[in-house]
């Protein structure tokens, strides 16, 4: 059991497809979960199906989205960096890595989850995982969390080998379709299809739905 | 957001001329188009925030649509354009959504700075 677990991702849902699971998995055994979202994915191409929001209005939507999201998920501590989407990799990376160290200070998780640098799709994605590996480097070896890292990148398992940290989470499928369900302007095009495909018990969609993998990050 | 009606967008366009305004203008297929489809050559670029005083500017097209704008030294330029409004702080919005409705392309025109 984990002590406490630190998320850290750029955009509001990207704690919903890889990894509510997981997190479900710590909040409900009572580990206290701490989240930074580093934007509110203000650049987001999905707009709500039907149309719900313009890309003003976006933030606001997907911030209060974002908030239900960790109610669902028992997580009690949201940071928000107020970074904007796309501009992470270009922002003050010292500057960015020193947030992220105060807040891994304050909170000394035994457990930090993030994007795995250089495979994980979205510049964002990679920016985030490479300032997060940064700071906790910056803490003496023997002292540093482990941190369990996301890839998803074509081909990424030929370099990086299998994922060595394999999630069952088919105990929470349920609460973490409501979580994905939760980010309805990024998701309202595709939950009817993919709760039916669940149901049918379509192999992909179940897989996505009860298995969470992660690479430990060599420090 | 509503369909464009090009009369209207061309009203303001022609009520805006001559108007110190801050713009947003943005195209983008998504960072994932690569990823989906890896013969895919994404692009995209976006400005949030640049001043801009149009000297005279046009839309046209049958749907979606084109904007142009003349400046004194240049040009601004925005095809794909399908929905717009002005919203509550007088800011007009025009974005082109393709068929899944996702977000191709944005230009927006205000005369306060959009927050950063």
């Amino acid at each position: 059991m984990e002590n406490h677990v630190l998320v850290i991702f750029p955009h509001p849902d990207d704690e919903a497809f890889g990894v509510a699971g997981t997190i479900l998995s710590h909040t409900r055994a009572g580990t206290p979960v701490t989240y930074v979202c580093l934007t509110l994915g203000e650049m987001g191409r999905n707009m709500g199906r039907p149309i719900i929001a313009n890309r003003e209005t976006l933030p606001e939507i997907r911030k209060l989205e974002l908030t239900e999201a960790c109610r669902l998920l028992g997580v009690e501590d949201l940071r928000r960096f107020g970074m904007r989407d796309k501009t992470v990799e270009f922002a003050d990376q010292e500057a960015l890595q020193s947030r992220l160290f105060d807040v891994i200070e304050e909170v000394n998780p035994s457990l930090v989850i993030t994007f795995y640098p250089g495979y994980a799709v979205h510049p964002d994605h990679d920016a985030t995982g490479a300032a997060v590996v940064q700071a906790v480097k910056r803490l003496p070896e023997g002292e540093r969390p482990k941190i369990h890292a996301i890839a998803f990148a074509q081909g990424c398992e030929d370099v990086l080998g299998e994922p060595d940290i394999v999630h069952d989470v088919s105990d929470f499928a349920d609460q973490k379709m409501k979580v994905i369900e939760a980010h309805a302007s990024q998701t309202s095009g595709v939950i009817d299809t993919m709760k039916k495909q669940f149901l049918e018990e379509d192999e992909t969609v179940r897989d996505r739905m009860i298995v969470e993998r992660f690479w430990t990050f060599p420090l | 957001m509503k369909p464009i009606d090009p009369q209207l967008v061309q009203e303001k366009l022609t009520e805006l001329a001559g108007t110190s305004l801050y713009i947003h203008l943005e195209t983008t297929n998504g960072a994932y188009a690569s990823h989906k489809n890896q013969s895919f050559f994404s692009a995209g670029a976006f400005i949030r925030n640049v001043q801009l005083n149009f000297l005279q500017g046009k839309i046209t097209g049958k749907g979606p649509y084109r904007i142009g704008l003349e400046t004194e030294l240049g040009w601004l330029y925005a095809e794909g354009l399908t929905e717009w409004e002005t919203d509550e702080m007088n800011r007009v919005l025009l974005a082109g959504h393709d068929a899944d409705g996702k977000l191709a392309i944005a230009l927006e025109l205000s005369e306060k700075p959009f927050p950063k």
